[in-house]
């Protein structure tokens, strides 16, 4: 009897679940047009070594509000946005959080009404659901031309554990991790939605995971980021700094490699060498003075500062690659990294 | 603690209950694409073939697109292949093929599978009609899986549609192709993509690959069959077929317009009046709203198609055809002689990587550990006749059967065999006045109203006679020996494919014939055999003299046009109407009489 009272409510149960999902059901086909126009590429800087300069985007509002990842395409003054319909705009960098690898750019065009997408209406969704992948990945499209389209389904909502070159990923919250290869170079700021149109999440760099070591399909779900990019938005967001401490161990300095740099005036000071001490790694590595470093283990040094931030974070036992401009060359140095004495 | 208990057991019953439910409440829709699915691949299947070399060692993918056999694939599967290769379909037979004719620049190969007339094969679909989001299907053999030839099936969404990839190398352009997140790898070039209706609509040949390895990375590219289909004919023709050129350079213009940058003087495009900064409008029926839009059109199309293109000069549309020129020298896409060293695109070092670069650009998949590599000999002694080497063709015993096939047409107008003495045409032209043309071994004559023109033969070049009507009287020459002699006289014919006749959308065969320099196109249709006329052009860069017959008339047993409209550069010369027609036996005979 018990029995057969619980199997009539499972019955009801399943048909409830299922009416609502008959009655909404976008297709998949509906999804893609609608999702297309709020979606641009982004092209700005990059474009050497294995650096792309070009990334996807996201609007979130008419007037020209953009989310995407926080990566050096944007280092740049000139970001140019291409919408949908083929059309190129300048965009400027409004705000970024890097411990959530997001930015958010704006248009600098006046009266735009765009399509764009709400966050506020953006949802969760649990594993097993079929999911959409939506980006520029591999610059494939250019112009007016759709962004690419894969499809998928959501394997797990976890938290990332990642590393990126040698460095472990900042952001540790969650993420969709989908069995679709959404996060292939410049998909970046696409996103995943499902089948039927919901906004899920935001698709993060390429990252592997840091214990397997394997490249991860993963999406950033949007209530992680809808506070941030809103107050980004409004003017009103303020970084929380990291102490310093986390931030930077400061495990190694410049001169620990016999690099002697100009002295560190301006924020950011061009990362010249001056001299370099003979006989340490940098002289046998064949670093020259008036060497200007560009990339540390493939990051972009902007500043005196930068570098020491990542040199302080090696560890022995790592190999550090230096890419310096001499001249109008760029050359590539490599040295181990030795063991500090004590540590 | 016996409360649990009870818990735990209500929970296994409900956990039951709703396996059973749910293993019940399976949407018939579901079900319903679910048998679709493996309907849609046991019809197909049959056509799909695993390709290998002759002595094993790698391999490729393959479809049959006809009963007697013939199979599309890939270029770059074939050039490691060879001439003879292997062909596994899933009955579980090898068979043996052979190469037909190859596109180097799409990267597509035709093969003809042997020994049978009766092959599995599949039906083609619409390329142009995908849209993103829609299924497909990828067959063939990636990593060499199937030792049974049974295809692997992977199965996925279309991600993009008239995708533009640079080429690989100088080669392997990919223009206005099919992008799809079903699993490509090595192994599946040259297998057919199908439609969710198990129609054939691309070839998959290349992914994007940059720090995963070479294996797919969720971006497939297929070259679609429309394309192919207008390179059909040009590849049965047994020929090493090339793509084509506008003879102009576009650019986007900050308004979004596509403009010309530069322009060749010797092209055709140039001679209908197209310059500089003209904004291209249109081309082969299709608008053209940016760069890589003009490069997806005109990819899709063989050299020497003529296409019909809309540009604005100075404010004003004009409406011009335009015949395409080759993309490559002749040197360029002619494969080397086995053994030499393959091609290197200029610039460009042997495992030089850039970021989206593509799959095998040529390379063979690495062979696999267990699978045969039984030595075979590499020509099959039963089918050694079916291989005839020529430079320009990949293998030209299929020019000659398609030359047979298509000369057969001639037949329709009578035996001129006999007829090589001097012929006299005379009648009136569209403006009433008189002609008289005659033809001889000495030189071609016309009187045409008031004025009289001569083309000399016997080592003389051919000339513009009469002047502006593009080589009329040698393009009579040209006539005249093929109607008497076919392609013998003539120091090069061949079949060249198919191709759209006017302007039209039908296409025609086409045989080419070229003597001192001018080259005449011979137009037949396809379904009757009926030549319906022929171009001349007397060099490379100049317009052709383009004439078309009228209905068939009888002179003395043997039929001719009775009218020639002439034209050049598509403006009309002058119609030829044929009132008399002498046609004189050989000038043995005569001598005899």
């Amino acid at each position: 009897m018990k029995i057969i009272f619980v199997a009539r409510m499972l019955l009801a149960v399943a048909m409830l679940t299922a009416a609502p999902r008959m009655l909404a059901a976008q297709s998949a086909g509906e999804t893609i047009k609608s999702v297309m126009p709020r979606m641009v590429k982004i092209f700005g800087a990059g474009g050497i070594r294995q650096l792309h300069a070009y990334g996807t985007g996201t609007l979130v509002s008419a007037e020209g509000h953009i989310i995407t990842v926080w990566s050096h395409v944007l280092d740049t003054d000139e970001v140019t946005v291409v919408l949908a319909n083929g059309r190129r705009l300048e965009a400027k960098v409004l705000g970024a959080e890097p411990q959530l690898d997001l930015a958010v750019i704006k248009l600098q065009e006046d009266d735009l009404d765009l399509p764009f997408f709400d966050l506020a209406n953006a949802t969760s969704a649990s594993p097993g659901t079929r999911i959409l992948g939506f980006s520029n990945m591999f610059k494939v499209a250019t112009g007016d031309e759709p962004v690419s389209v894969l499809h998928g389904v959501i394997s797990a909502r976890t938290r990332l554990t990642a590393r990126r070159g040698a460095y472990q990923v900042p952001y540790d919250g969650d993420v969709y991790v989908v069995d679709a290869i959404t996060n292939n170079p410049g998909a970046g700021g696409g996103i995943i939605t499902s089948v039927d149109g919901k906004l899920l999440g935001m698709i993060g760099k390429e990252l592997r995971n840091a214990e397997s070591n394997t490249w991860i399909n993963y999406a950033v779900p949007i209530p992680e980021i809808r506070k941030v990019v809103g107050e980004i938005i409004s003017g009103q967001y303020v970084r929380e700094e990291k102490s310093d401490e986390e931030d930077n161990p400061e495990r190694y300095n410049p001169f620990d490699f016999g690099l002697v740099m100009i002295p560190d005036v301006l924020y950011r000071t061009p990362a010249y060498i001056t001299s370099v001490v003979p006989n340490t790694a940098a002289d046998e590595a064949g670093i020259q003075p008036d060497d200007l470093i560009v990339f540390a283990n493939d990051e972009l040094i902007q500043s005196n500062r930068m570098l020491k931030r990542e040199l302080g974070r090696l560890e022995g036992g790592d190999t550090l690659r230096i890419i310096v401009k001499r001249g109008a060359t760029l050359v590539t140095l490599e040295f181990p990294v030795q063991k500090k004495p004590g540590s | 603690m016996n409360y649990r208990i009870q818990m735990a057991g209500l929970l296994t019953v409900l956990a039951a209950l709703l396996t059973v439910e749910s293993a019940h409440a399976v949407d018939p829709a579901v079900l319903a694409a679910q048998q679709k699915r493996i309907d849609v691949v046991a019809k197909v299947a049959p056509s799909v073939c695993a390709i290998f070399p002759p002595g094993g060692g790698g391999g490729g993918s393959g479809v049959i697109i006809s009963p007697d056999g013939y199979a599309l694939t890939n270029f770059h599967v074939t050039r490691g292949a060879g001439i003879f290769m292997k062909c596994g379909l899933n009955d579980g037979i090898m068979y043996d093929a052979v190469i037909v004719g190859i596109d180097p620049t799409g990267d597509v190969a035709l093969i003809k599978l042997l020994g049978r007339n009766d092959f599995p094969s599949a039906p083609m679909g619409d390329s142009d009609k995908l849209k993103v989001g829609d299924w497909s299907y990828a067959m063939g053999n990636p990593f060499l899986l199937a030792t049974d030839f049974q295809p692997t099936v992977t199965y996925g969404i279309i991600s993009g549609v008239h995708r533009y990839q640079y080429p690989a190398g100088t080669f392997l352009e990919y223009t206005d192709c099919i992008q799809v997140d079903t699993s490509i790898n090595p192994g599946n070039s040259g297998g057919p993509l199908f439609n969710d209706d198990g129609e054939l609509v691309g070839i998959n040949g290349r992914g994007s690959f940059e720090k995963r390895g070479r294996v797919n990375s969720g971006a497939g590219y297929a070259i679609s069959i429309n394309q192919i289909k207008y390179f059909m004919g040009h590849l049965r023709s047994g020929r090493v077929v090339d793509h084509a050129t506008l003879g102009a350079t576009v650019a986007t213009e900050a308004d979004g317009s596509v403009v010309v940058g530069s322009i060749l003087e010797e092209s055709e495009a140039y001679r209908r009046g197209l310059r500089i900064d003209d904004e291209i409008v249109a081309f082969a029926g299709r608008p053209v709203r940016s760069v890589n839009q003009f490069k997806n059109i005109l990819g899709i199309y063989p050299k020497g198609w003529k296409l019909p293109l809309v540009y604005r000069h100075e404010g004003e549309a004009q409406r011009v055809l335009v015949r395409l020129r080759a993309l490559h020298r002749k040197s360029e896409i002619t494969p080397k002689k086995k053994g030499g060293p393959r091609p290197q695109p200029p610039g460009k070092k042997p495992g030089d990587k850039k970021p989206g670069d593509k799959k095998p650009d040529g390379k063979k998949p690495v062979p696999i550990p267990g699978h045969p590599m039984v030595k075979k000999p590499a020509v099959p002694e039963k089918y050694k006749h079916m291989h005839i080497p020529k430079e320009g063709f990949a293998n030209y015993y299929f020019n000659q059967l398609e030359q047979e096939r298509t000369l057969k047409g001639l037949k329709q107008l009578g035996d001129f065999s006999s007829a090589t003495g001097p012929w006299v045409l005379s009648g009136k032209t569209d403006r009433g006045l008189d002609y008289e043309l005659a033809i001889a071994d000495a030189g071609i004559g016309m009187n045409l109203g008031p004025r009289s023109f001569l083309q000399e033969l016997d080592g003389a070049d051919p000339i513009d006679e009469p002047p502006g009507s593009g080589g009329l009287l040698f393009a009579m020459h040209h006539l005249k020996l093929l109607l008497t002699s076919g392609g013998k006289n003539f120091t090069e014919f061949y079949y060249l494919g198919t191709e759209p006749f006017d302007g039209g959308s039908e296409q025609v065969d086409v045989i080419v014939a070229v003597l001192t320099g001018a080259e005449s196109r011979w137009y037949f249709n396809p379904k009757n055999g009926a030549l319906l006329g022929f171009d001349t052009r007397l060099a490379d860069d100049a317009d052709e003299c383009e004439i078309r017959f009228g209905k068939l008339v009888e002179f003395e047993g043997r039929k001719l046009p009775s009218e020639l409209k002439v034209s050049r550069g598509g403006e009309a010369y002058v119609t030829l109407k044929i009132e008399q027609a002498t046609l004189t036996e050989s000038p043995k005979k005569n001598d005899k009489k």
